[in-house]
């Protein structure tokens, strides 16, 4: 009865989070349309990467001038945190041989999280369900929202008259926001900003967002000599 | 663009298999672990930074930056991420038709 009743309530949260992305993939679809990108592009790229901040920084970079390297490398080093939510996953869900192949397109924030926070249910199911659910229902809504934006993209004129371009830059600050909650993130965030103003204008457009992963390489292994020694 | 759609969304894919793949002593490092959690937030950062202020290789303030302004109060209103991607476009958009910071 009560094992029902909580998938039940996964499901519901699994499609609501899956609504909210549907929406963000409405701006992603308009922002990639409007940044140069055809339709099917915009499409193979919810489709196939499947990691909304490695997307929106591919059409960022590419749209800003940037070089196919850059972009790539950029969106690579996005997506290595989905990697590590697969080490941390591959224990407790337990996928065998092929299952692994379409488990490790789910793997992204917002299923680990449900995941995550469905580890200690009683309901020995429960991790596996929610982590399916969510995967799943952000998968379709995102690549329909994506779909949707696209194809209205292609109806309006200057980006720019919508506040297109203000609107990207919201969205990486909006999926940075929940990153901040440590102090040593806060600090990383800041100093990683000042020396992106500073390469700006002396190096070449995609550049600087690369460099400024150095910053988060220098501050985990910093810190880390502290605490393992 | 196709390059860069196909190798970005192949390497992201094999980053994720990778991490089902993988030797979990090796990534389950302290210090692997760190660096992996604050690379998004740098790399974030740096890309409000670039599609903020940045035209090409000129640094610039302009209604882009007001947009995002509000669309930082959004945040600390605890706005879900549609409505601050709305917020700033919106805000961008409206002093754009007021004829400021074009």
């Amino acid at each position: 009865m009560t094992e029902t009743r909580d998938r039940r309530r996964i499901t519901v949260d699994a499609l609501a989070i899956g609504a909210g992305t549907g929406a963000y993939g409405i701006s992603f679809g308009a922002l990639a349309v409007t940044n140069g990108f055809s339709p099917w592009q915009t499409q193979v790229l919810s489709l196939g990467m499947f990691t909304g901040a490695s997307q929106f920084a591919t059409v960022a970079i590419l749209g800003g001038g940037g070089t196919l390297i850059a972009a790539v490398a950029t969106a690579l080093l996005l997506g290595l945190r989905n990697g590590l939510y697969a080490v941390s996953l591959a224990g407790p869900l337990a996928p065998r041989g092929w299952q692994r192949a379409g488990l490790a397109q789910l793997t992204i924030d917002e299923s680990t999280a449900m995941a995550v926070a469905h580890s200690e249910d009683p309901d020995p199911g429960a991790m596996r369900y929610a982590f399916g659910a969510t995967g799943l229902s952000v998968f379709v809504l995102w690549n329909v929202g994506t779909l949707v934006g696209a194809l209205a993209a292609g109806a309006i004129g200057d980006p720019r008259m919508y506040g297109l371009d203000a609107a990207a830059a919201a969205a990486f600050l909006a999926l940075l926001w929940p990153r901040l909650g440590h102090r040593e993130a806060r600090v990383v965030a800041l100093v990683a900003a000042l020396v992106t103003l500073v390469l700006i204008p002396v190096v070449s457009p995609g550049v600087p967002v690369l460099a400024s992963a150095l910053v988060a390489v220098g501050a985990g292994l910093w810190r880390g000599r502290g605490a393992t020694s | 663009m196709w390059p860069a759609v196909v190798l970005g969304s192949v390497g992201c894919y094999l980053l994720k298999l990778a991490g089902y793949l993988a030797p979990r002593h090796w990534l389950e490092r302290p210090r692997v672990q760190r660096v992996t959690a604050l690379i998004p937030v740098a790399m974030l950062a740096a890309l409000v930074v670039v599609q903020t202020f940045s035209t090409g290789q000129s640094l610039t303030v302009d209604a882009r930056a007001a947009g995002v302004a509000a669309g930082f109060v959004a945040l600390l209103l605890r706005a879900h991420f549609i409505v601050v991607v709305v917020v700033a476009g919106a805000v961008a958009a409206l002093l754009r038709a007021a004829g400021w910071g074009a």
